[in-house]
């Protein structure tokens, strides 16, 4: 069977979820070979291997992390041509998506991004893509080479196969000095703040305009479900939370089993970056907010009323 | 400082969206205009050129009416304006199209002498791949310095800061360099009424693929590397279930939830 090489996406050597799924759909294609770049891959061994990955191959040149995504779109080109993948997959990510578009240059191969389904078909690897805000369900074929696919997170469900860590085999690769050219120079560690991450989340609560500046009650209910905290792009725009926490077209796009919108209307930007999730609820002041056409549940109150009422009744669930 | 803005003609993101018979986008049914997320990408340029001194070119390629991207652009500041316009390019995907701009943009700086930043937006808001401006670099053989919500051109150097989900990073490189930004960046003006009449005096002109050396069989959907099998609009969502508070809403909702297993 032919390798498919899925890029381990993690941080500081800690494996993100999409890596599992990847390595889930990558075992559908033929045989999951992950490829880790910088420290701790021998440490994840066994993990990735827990999920499919029948070889691992690490590149810790410390040199490789020092600069942008071209090193990395150089070593996974190497790989590529010396072992004539079924494809390539790599986090559907900022980065991810820029080491899959030039990783399809160099290696002309076409190029699926935000791919939330894969499977094998005729003539090829099949994906699935949510496109318009999510109103179109398109079904993409790559022609040409190696298809390289950027899977988008929380999409394809993880299936833990049972397999033994594989062996580790060290790979390198002679960066160029055009790769180098774009310099890391510094790195700050974001404040972790407890929650899980976003795009890894099973249930995002969200706070908007609604909330006016208090996101206390979006929180602490976000907490009682064990969800991420999300905000629409008013409440970012107004310092009322981070940008990094922006679900919607210029921010993030999540899809996670339930969504629960607080004191968010719902505009077509918004709705672009969460219309993908399986389970809506919102809650909102007026019963005209475009968001409750999307929802599976809602309730037409006050999030200062509301939110506090089912964070208690989760808890006391919870017992 | 020559600053080449790549710009990018889409359809109204507000109005329904929809595909023709060969799966492309259709936008004939659909009002068309400069990308939002690109606006960013001009009004950083004119920041840079007003702090110091420099031309900037706005860039685009499409059917006749993506002209008006360009124009936007020039509205709000920029001086001349190039627009690739070839019946052969229509359906070129995320490759095809890094393959015109790039020969534009090698093209511009020819004639231009030199071109020292190529800035972008962080991605449509039609295909929203967001891998245009990595590709530019790969093909222009520039430094790729993308996402930034800050950006300091100075000293031949490009310096930026990028936020990523758990890290913030700050990157430089040499000049030239393609350079992204993010939503983040400025606030981009609107056109004053005098920027909208200075605009039907600034140059554009039309390239042909010929005018850029670029082969036909290059571009379009036929020289796509992927294909689209199929195009299916969702199913309309069910109508959800709607209560109002009457001082058991939260309690409700968390019988809703429990009921799919939530809580």
């Amino acid at each position: 069977m032919s390798d498919v090489l899925v890029l381990v996406d993690h941080v500081e050597g800690q494996v993100r979820k999409a890596t599992f799924e990847m390595l889930t759909a990558a075992a559908r294609l033929g045989e999951p070979v992950a490829v880790w770049v910088g420290a701790g891959g021998d440490a994840a061994a066994e993990e990735l291997g827990r999920y499919g990955a029948t070889s691992l191959l690490v590149a810790d040149d410390p040199g490789l992390t020092d600069y942008l995504v071209a090193p990395l779109a150089e070593l996974l080109a190497d790989l590529v041509a010396q072992r004539s993948p079924a494809a390539v997959l790599v986090a559907s990510t900022n980065d991810g998506k820029e080491i899959a578009g030039r990783l399809a240059l160099k290696t002309s191969s076409g190029l699926i991004t935000d791919a939330v389904d894969v499977q094998p078909g005729d003539g090829g690897v099949r994906t699935t893509q949510s496109v318009f805000a999510g109103n179109y369900t398109v079904v993409s074929q790559v022609a040409t080479g190696s298809p390289v696919i950027a899977v988008k997170p929380n999409s394809i469900p993880a299936q833990e196969t049972g397999g033994s860590a594989p062996a580790v085999e060290r790979v390198s690769v002679q960066v160029s000095e055009a790769a180098k050219a774009a310099r890391i120079t510094g790195r700050t560690a974001k404040e972790q703040s407890g929650r899980p991450a976003l795009t890894e989340a099973a249930i995002v609560v969200s706070g908007g305009r609604g909330t006016g500046g208090d996101f206390g009650p979006v929180e602490a209910f976000a907490d009682s479900l064990g969800a991420a905290v999300g905000a629409s792009r008013a409440a970012v725009d107004a310092g009322w939370y981070p940008h990094s926490h922006q679900i919607g077209q210029t921010g993030v796009q999540v899809s996670p089993q339930l969504y629960v919108a607080a004191g968010i209307s719902g505009a077509i930007q918004h709705r672009a970056g969460m219309q993908t999730s399986k389970t809506i609820v919102a809650v909102n002041k007026d019963a005209e907010a475009p968001i409750f056409e999307l929802v599976d549940y809602g309730i037409v109150g006050d999030l200062f009323t509301v939110l506090p009422q089912a964070t208690d009744a989760v808890n006391q669930r919870k017992g | 400082m020559n600053i080449v803005v790549c710009v990018k003609y889409v359809p109204d993101a507000q109005a329904d969206r929809t595909f023709k018979t060969d799966h492309t986008t259709d936008r004939e049914t659909v009002d068309g205009l400069l990308s939002e997320l690109d606006e960013y990408a001009v009004e950083e340029a004119l920041k840079i050129v007003q702090a110091g001194e420099g031309e900037i070119t706005v860039l685009t390629m499409g059917p006749d009416d993506a002209v008006a991207a360009v124009k936007k652009g020039l509205q709000m500041g920029a001086d001349k304006g190039v627009h690739v316009n070839d019946v052969a390019i229509a359906g070129s995907d995320a490759v095809a199209t890094s393959l015109v701009l790039a020969k534009a943009i090698e093209k511009i700086g020819v004639e231009g002498g030199g071109v020292d930043l190529v800035l972008t937006g962080l991605g449509s808001t039609d295909g929203a791949m967001s891998v245009l401006p990595a590709m530019l670099a790969e093909r222009l053989g520039m430094p790729q310095v993308t996402w930034a919500s800050e950006l300091a051109v100075e000293g031949g150097m490009a310096r930026i800061t990028r936020h990523n989900e758990a890290v913030t990073e700050t990157v430089e490189a040499n000049l030239p360099a393609v350079v992204s930004v993010t939503d983040q960046i400025n606030d981009p003006r609107y056109p004053s009424f005098k920027g909208i009449m200075a605009a039907k005096k600034k140059p554009v002109e039309e390239w042909s693929l010929a005018d850029l050396g670029v082969d036909p069989s290059e571009v379009g959907l036929g020289a796509s590397w992927t294909s689209v099998v199929s195009a299916e609009a969702r199913p309309p969502r069910q109508a959800g279930e709607l209560v109002t508070d009457e001082g058991d809403g939260g309690a409700k909702l968390v019988e809703f939830l429990a009921s799919r297993r939530f809580a």
